[in-house]
């Protein structure tokens, strides 16, 4: 599978990245080597083969629905680029 | 360098203990040594210097603490790893001056064992690399010869421990990050298997491959300090709720390697492997053998497929993990930026070095519309077939063993150009974080054509850390000693 430029800066859009155009060729020329490389896999049949995504076999944890807290909302606020004290500070959406 | 810094950990442990040593001697000849190797080795990110002595003088004023296994001792702690109120950056720029309001679990036991923590060990960006050469503020040096790389991604602490800087360090492992750079450092580190350890508060690379593991420079300084780490932990709902064995007293129990089969798997000792790690690491398995060990040839006949299958998986999970970082809450902001979306993007683009873009990148497009089921799925299907070529194998023996690396160490630079030849380097590591099995680097003398340490790779079954550390314990006592490097 080949991976185009045009590929690459749709994905880069939606991963939140600005790459330059010298950035998207040079990642293209990269990835299209990685990307070769990982067609190996498609030499095994894994027709039958439940997916493995996780090593351990419990996946469903739980715990009692009793509410905690850990932190103040000054420790939370406290790393925050922008804040008034209470909330987040971000620029508009549009 | 003073004597106080070549002892290992468990020999200061029990001086400290016993008070022929201070807490506050032990920690002023760790900074002394930091003082003076860093300008050469720079292995660490942040020191905690004056936090440092006022616990130690806290610790000598209440006096030596039975009940803490660790007092007095002082450590180092990957970057990776939250510390409450201390500089946490994963060596990117992201999160330059970012301080975590919480401990990870690992790091919070080592403080209750009594633990002295002296600073953070430089990585490669959020532990993508083998080389510590992708930190996003310097490239750390292998303390045997500067010239050449200390492994990654856990390279700080492996050449912090190395270099006599601290009595032991905490890497992760997502593909062979603690095992590489003990290899390339000569000294002892082992990678849990998945669920021993809590990974709460390691910040996510692969959530489904990385482990917190020891870094030190003997087998009983690496079992005393996964005893205190390895346990279930409630934060985590990955780690598994089985009893933690006592590793210190399962080092004892064996006085020789009669009974034990080790599996010696072809497609880990053909051809393709540097002469020199050859010999060293075939003299380690003959010691093996002269300790009454059986060795026997077993297969991974999904060898060849380990790196494609860990390199989808591992990129797609980052580039989920890696999505929080936005500006939003914590590190990097751009301010010049007008709306939201354009403070995401350029917040990361800026923040996040070209390895970890490369990564995102790859990891976003397998896990895309159209190609999920191509990458993603099929490679989590041969990750369930490469389990069961382990266990089949591990049917056959108690451990396999193997050189962690082709080659010893290698130059500065040499590697960094060509991302593909850079991934090939974890071709013995990677395996064994997809199959959530427990893997320990040893080192087993030095290579005689660059004198660089050599390291054997252990692989055990899943939760038995305890033979591991019993074969490589005796091992250790009946291979060529690495000894430490001169600086």
């Amino acid at each position: 599978m080949k991976i185009s430029p045009e590929e690459v800066a749709k994905v880069a859009k939606l991963a939140r990245l600005d790459l330059s155009p010298e950035k998207i060729e040079q990642y293209a020329g990269q990835l299209d080597d990685i990307l070769a490389y990982m067609d190996k896999l498609s030499e095994l049949d894994t027709a039958s083969v439940d997916p493995m995504y996780t090593p351990v076999d419990h996946t469903t944890v739980l715990r009692e629905d009793e509410v905690r807290k850990d932190f103040t909302r000054a420790e939370i606020l406290r790393n925050a680029p922008e804040t008034d004290g209470s909330f987040f500070i971000v620029p508009r959406i549009v | 360098m003073s004597e106080l810094t070549q002892l290992t950990l468990s020999e200061v442990r029990a001086k400290l203990a016993d008070k022929s040593l201070s807490a506050r001697e032990v920690t002023e000849a760790a900074l002394a040594r930091i003082e003076a190797t860093e300008p050469k080795v720079q292995a660490l990110l942040s020191v905690q210097a004056e936090e440092a002595r006022t616990l130690a003088a806290a610790l000598d004023a209440a006096g030596p603490d039975a009940s803490k296994p660790l007092w007095g001792v002082p450590l180092v702690i990957k970057d990776v790893l939250a510390t409450k109120d201390v500089p946490t950056t994963c060596a990117s720029k992201i999160l330059e001056g970012f301080k975590p309001v919480y401990d990870a679990t690992s790091v919070a036991k080592l403080k209750e064992a009594g633990a002295i923590l002296l600073g953070k060990a430089n990585m490669d960006e959020f532990a993508m690399g083998s080389t510590t050469e992708n930190s996003a503020y310097f490239a750390t040096k292998n303390p045997w010869d500067l010239s050449r790389v200390p492994g990654g991604s856990s390279g700080g602490s492996g050449a912090c421990v190395a270099a006599g800087q601290c009595y032991g360090a905490l890497g992760t492992d997502t593909g062979g990050s603690i095992r590489l750079p003990a290899s390339f450092c000569g000294i002892v580190g082992i990678k849990p298997t998945y669920g021993r350890v809590s990974r709460f508060g390691m910040i996510a690379y692969g959530s489904s491959l990385d482990q917190i593991g020891p870094m030190t420079r003997t087998v009983e300084d690496t079992a005393r300090l996964l005893q205190i780490i390895a346990g279930h932990d409630e934060r985590d709902s990955t780690s598994v709720n089985t009893p933690v064995p006592d590793y210190v007293a399962a080092l004892s129990q064996r006085g020789d390697l009669k009974g034990l089969t080790i599996g010696l798997p072809e497609e880990y000792w053909s051809k393709g492997l540097s002469p020199e790690v050859e010999e060293t690491c075939t003299a380690a398995i003959r010691a093996a053998e002269g300790l009454g060990a059986k060795t026997v040839p077993v297969r991974l006949k999904l060898s060849e497929y380990a790196i494609a299958t860990y390199y989808i998986i591992a990129v797609a999970e980052a580039s989920s993990n890696l999505a929080r970082f936005d500006g939003v809450r914590y590190g990097h902001r751009d301010k010049t930026a007008e709306s939201l979306i354009e403070m995401y993007v350029k917040s990361r683009t800026q923040g996040f070095g070209e390895e970890v873009q490369r990564r995102i990148i790859l990891g976003t497009y397998v896990l895309s519309s159209g190609y999920y089921d191509a990458y993603y799925r099929k490679a989590a299907q041969v990750r369930r077939l490469i389990r069961q070529d382990f266990e089949t194998a591990l049917s056959q023996c108690d451990l396999i063993a193997g050189p962690v690396c082709p080659t010893t160490a290698f130059r500065v630079g040499e590697m960094s150009a060509d991302p593909l030849q850079m991934y090939l380097m974890d071709i013995f590591t990677i395996s064994t974080n997809l199959a959530g099995l427990p893997g320990m680097s040893l080192p087993v003398g030095l290579g005689r054509k660059t004198g660089m340490p050599v390291g054997l790779q252990l692989t055990g079954r899943a939760f038995d850390e305890a033979t591991m550390l019993q074969v490589a314990g005796l091992l250790e006592k009946n291979v060529s000693a690495t000894g430490m490097p001169t600086l």
